[in-house]
């Protein structure tokens, strides 16, 4: 979740969506994103939208959270069914927080038993939760995925000790390995989050964490560049000088050895930040955002995306309770997409991911902008030219990296 | 004595009436700040001419730039009745523009006068400008009424500075008057002092009419409104007057005085003072300098000392959005109708598209003009370095004259003339090593230095202008904490070893970069103007090399880095509508960038780039700094 809301319009009291969603909505795949609020221990880079103290009150609090959240599911199927939408199983679930695992297991599997009673999953759903090494246990793992989880992501971020130290991140990095074994013990695929350019992180610290990730034997890696946003303690500290980040170039450095061990383990890149074994060991609900898919976010601050119209719910836990408390939705603001912000969000997103932009669907200008970028040596000339299948544009490592400045060339 | 006379009294100093031994023409040489402004409104006060309550702080200065600079720019002549000793006077005050690139207009001022008041800040002393004009006035043998103001302040040192007036004018520490225009002190006796000393004008009132004009306006009623001072002979109304160094003629729809709003007369008579209006829409023709005379009965000679305006400084001036070039033309055009100096040409630059290239007179009246253009008529410009005119002789003897660096011609060249100044610079002694420091490096040659007072000294130095309109004044001004003062006026031209040092983006030519330097300081500029412009311009996604060359001689280079990554890392449902919002606004970014080649340059750059040290540091900042002191 990102920190601010952005600006929008006011949603109507009952979330009743426009007519035009149904037309778009046709064909696209539809996702449930279940956020949780809570952690333990507020990271100083992390930006989300979690809370502390979990007796925030009323139907905010921890405890009262997944009978809350079932609120918003219920009235989630009441909004699409309004809209004229067809039933549509639910393709993937991602519960991701704060700590989802700071939840009771018994609350974790609530809300996907909700998930199921209202849409049904797909009998090949992809259900994820986020989890903090710290927080699993062999027995709630394995209780996980008797409720229908099929994937668990560990917060690793780092497997150096003072790199986790200045991100605040209080887990054993010893531990990292046992989880993994102990997920996929329990029949979860298994996926690790990393973070890049920490400061005071050197290359060496970076491949440290890398191998590190490798060892396990994970079929999956998300590795991000850190990014200090406004408003978080730590771009307090280095405002005040007491943290150097580290510049842009240290950054590409270190995505490019990402990629380089990754690649070299078998794990190959499916999305900017996003490295597989195999295509089947991707996210496929990532992979939905990235592709114009729907889904329904669930939860404080939480956006959803559905049939062309983008909102988002209220930030604060107990003001989103209470709507829901009072049979409002919890909506805050929204956005009805016209085509040509329809079309800079298509190119903005499908460039990220490997599978790439058909050509044939750019705009005249954007087809013409592809050769150059092809000269630049950001897009590869393969795909450009349609050598293995339909002509893509398809970033090279170097376009990669440049990627927003080919979405700017594109959309231009 | 006692302002206004009695009716019989007045009337024998009435406009086109009185006869030369009653009246006083006196101009007020001063420095910026030395409080010219304050001491002539005390005066039109106690002569009766402007009520108190009427009063408008520093009723001359007109412009909003003129009165909040403390500058004077267009002068005016205002007409005051005062008796003494039972004998009624008209006084005609003659404001004149204190800064340096104005002098001609000055020196016309001067003319119209038999004497000069010398206002010095008894807590500062006097100036370098002032000084300039001290022997300018003297030049034209004005009497010389030396005055230190400011006598109030507690920093007042009166008698270190009527000593040091004394030196400079000759006479008595004691024959310096003390006055302070805030409070009044000491002003009436000034008045008296100024009909006591300084002579009636002299003139044949039978001659053809000569009158020369010291000023010209643009007023947007009236057209252009010409202030002259009668030689010989007599103007009137309704008469035909012609100007003499062109032979046109136009009809006298009024003609007056000025006391302090204009009143029309039945004519003006020798010696007198004031204006005329003529129906002329542009001052181009109606010239300070030119000789007025009768169109039915011409002189034969016009009076001595006229010449042409000479733009000594040029500078291209751009519409940050180019869609405003219109506006440009159009205020241009309207500018000029009121300055007889502001002369300008198209140009069209790659860097900065349409625009035009002006002439000035000097830095601060590029300055007044381009703050004039923005605030006036809400225009945001671009200025290019300020550079002089060079004369260029080619191997085959033809002569190129060149305003625009970038138009430097290649090929053989026999030889370049650049314009110098003779440079006057006031300053406590302590800073003679700091200002012969300077002075050498900017090609300076020292023709001689006097000592003011025990510890002022003035320098005299020949300085090519370009070095002067570089950064001259800044760093002057810092290796002297501000305690010097400048002055300096053309005085011809000199063969100079100069060479065009180009500014190559990606192999492209920006012209705007352009820069004509000395050869010994070509390596220096090409290194300066490379690592500003590294600093400047954001990295691309290619290595873009950044060169200074003259002709295909590389002489410095640097290398903007290729930008590595552009991405965010993180884009997930909740961050796409953030994300896309970022993106359209990039987008709207890139569309104030200029494209040299494939680089794109931030407007910002351009005019980081353009107004650091060399330009901007004119005579404008030079006149606030003036009064923080």
């Amino acid at each position: 979740m990102s920190p601010a809301l952005p600006d929008g319009d006011v949603p109507p009291e009952d979330g009743g969506l426009p007519p035009s969603v149904a037309a778009r909505s046709a064909g696209r795949a539809f996702g449930v994103y279940l956020h949780v609020p809570f952690c333990a221990v507020r990271c100083g880079y992390c930006d989300f939208n979690t809370y502390t103290a979990t007796e925030l009150g009323g139907g905010a609090s921890l405890t009262a959270y997944a009978a809350t959240a079932l609120e918003e599911v219920a009235l989630a199927d009441r909004v699409l069914r309004d809209a004229g939408l067809p039933d549509r199983p639910v393709s993937t679930v991602f519960v991701g927080g704060g700590t989802p695992t700071l939840l009771p297991v018994d609350d974790l599997v609530r809300l996907i038993g909700g998930v199921q009673d209202t849409w049904r999953l797909a009998p090949d759903a992809e259900v994820t939760t986020e989890a903090n090494p710290d927080s699993v246990t062999p027995d709630g793992l394995r209780r996980l995925a008797a409720a229908g989880f099929t994937r668990v992501s560990f917060g690793m971020q780092s497997a150096v000790p003072h790199v986790l130290a200045t991100l605040d991140r209080t887990h054993d990095p010893r531990r990292v390995p046992d989880v993994v074994r102990w997920a996929r013990d329990a029949g979860l695929r298994v996926s690790l989050d990393l973070i890049y350019g920490t400061p005071g992180e050197s290359l060496d610290d970076w491949r440290r964490s890398l191998e590190a990730a490798l060892a396990t034997g994970v079929d999956h890696v998300s590795a991000y560049a850190l990014v200090v946003e406004a408003g978080t303690r730590m771009a307090v500290q280095v405002r005040r000088g007491e943290l150097t980040l580290p510049d842009e170039d240290d950054q590409a450095a270190k995505y490019e050895l990402a990629d380089d061990l990754l690649t070299a383990a078998g794990l190959h890149w499916y999305e900017v930040s996003n490295w597989a074994r195999t295509p089947a060991d991707a996210s496929r609900h990532n992979l939905g955002y990235w592709r114009g898919d729907d889904w329904w976010g669930i939860g404080p601050g939480a956006h959803s995306h559905v049939g062309g119209v983008r909102w988002w719910n209220v930030k604060h836990p107990r003001a989103y309770a209470d709507r829901l408390a009072a049979g409002r939705s919890p909506a805050a603001g929204r956005e009805v997409v016209d085509e040509t912000t329809a079309e800079l969000e298509h190119v903005m997103l499908g460039v990220r991911i490997a599978q790439g932009l058909p050509i044939g669907e750019l705009a005249p200008t954007a087809r013409a902008a592809v050769a150059g970028l092809v000269a630049d040596g950001l897009v590869d000339p393969r795909a450009a030219l349609g050598l293995d299948g339909t002509r893509r544009v398809v970033l090279t490592r170097r376009g990669r990296l440049l990627a927003d400045a080919v979405v700017r060339t594109l959309a231009a | 004595m006692s302002p206004i006379p009695s009716a019989a009294a007045a009337a024998r100093i009435a406009p086109a009436a009185t006869t030369p031994e009653l009246l006083r023409n006196f101009c007020i040489i001063a420095h910026i700040d030395h409080g010219k402004s304050t001491l002539a409104d005390r005066m039109l006060q106690l002569t009766g001419v402007v009520e108190a309550r009427a009063m408008r702080a520093q009723y001359l200065d007109r412009m909003d730039i003129e009165r909040e600079r403390g500058i004077t720019i267009k002068s005016q002549a205002v007409r005051m009745p005062w008796e003494v000793d039972g004998t009624p006077y008209a006084l005609n005050m003659i404001d004149t523009p204190g800064h340096v690139d104005f002098t001609y207009e000055v020196s016309r001022s001067l003319a119209a006068c038999e004497g000069a008041v010398l206002l010095v800040d008894a807590a500062q002393g006097i100036e370098a400008q002032t000084l300039a004009n001290l022997y300018l006035a003297l030049e034209n043998d004005l009497q010389i009424i030396p005055v230190l103001n400011k006598i109030d302040l507690p920093a007042a040192q009166p008698e270190k500075y009527a000593e040091e007036l004394a030196g400079l004018v000759g006479g008595d520490p004691e024959d310096v008057m003390r006055v302070s225009g805030k409070t009044g002190e000491g002003v009436e006796a000034l008045l008296d002092r100024i009909v006591r000393t300084v002579p009636a004008p002299v003139g044949d009132a039978a001659a053809p009419a000569r009158a020369m004009i010291f000023d010209s306006v643009y007023d947007t009623y009236r057209g252009v409104v010409t202030y002259v001072r009668v030689v010989d002979g007599h103007l009137d109304p309704r008469e035909r007057i012609a100007m003499m160094s062109t032979r046109a003629t136009h009809e006298l729809l009024e003609i007056g005085v000025i006391s302090p709003e204009p009143v029309p007369t039945k004519g003006l008579g020798v010696g007198e003072v004031g204006y005329l209006i003529t129906g002329v829409k542009d001052v181009r023709q109606s010239k300070v300098g030119d000789t007025v005379t009768n169109s039915a009965k011409p002189a034969s000679e016009a009076l001595g000392g006229y010449s042409d305006p000479k733009p000594m400084v040029f500078s291209g001036l751009y519409p940050i959005d180019g869609t405003d070039y219109p506006v440009l033309r159009d205020a241009l055009d309207k500018l000029k109708l009121n300055d007889a100096a502001l002369n300008y040409e198209p140009e069209t630059s790659v860097a900065l598209g349409f625009g035009f290239r002006v002439g000035f007179l000097g830095l601060l009246h590029l300055e007044i003009i381009r703050e004039r253009l923005e605030r006036e008529f809400d225009l945001d410009l671009i200025s290019t370095a300020p550079n002089v005119v060079y004369d260029v002789v080619l191997e085959d003897r033809t002569e190129v004259r060149v305003t625009n660096p970038s138009e430097f011609p290649g090929g053989k060249i026999r030889e370049v003339h650049e314009p110098v100044v003779k440079a006057t610079i006031l300053a406590p002694s302590e800073f003679i090593g700091a200002i012969m420091e300077l002075c050498q490096g900017k090609r300076g040659d020292l023709q001689g230095m006097d000592y003011l007072s025990e510890d002022r000294v003035e320098m005299r130095y020949v300085l090519p202008l370009a070095e002067i309109v570089y950064d001259f004044f800044d760093q002057l001004k810092s290796r002297t904490r501000g305690y010097a003062s400048l002055d300096y006026e053309p005085i011809g031209d000199q063969v100079a070893d100069l060479v065009k040092v180009d500014i190559l983006l990606q192999g492209e030519q920006v012209d705007a970069f352009s820069a004509i330097v000395h050869k010994d300081k070509a390596y220096a500029y090409g290194v300066m103007m490379t690592a500003k412009l590294k600093d400047l311009i954001p990295r691309q996604q290619f290595e873009v090399p950044i060169q200074a060359a003259i002709g295909s001689r590389i002489i410095a280079r640097e290398t903007i880095r290729a930008i590595r990554k552009d991405v965010l890392a993180k884009c997930y449902g909740g961050d796409i509508t953030r994300k896309r919002k970022l993106l359209e606004k990039q987008k709207e970014g890139k569309k104030r960038m200029k494209t040299i080649g494939r680089v794109d340059v931030p407007q910002e750059a351009f005019i980081a780039a353009l107004t650091s040290e060399g330009a901007g540091s004119s005579g404008g900042r030079d006149a606030k700094d003036a009064k923080k002191k």
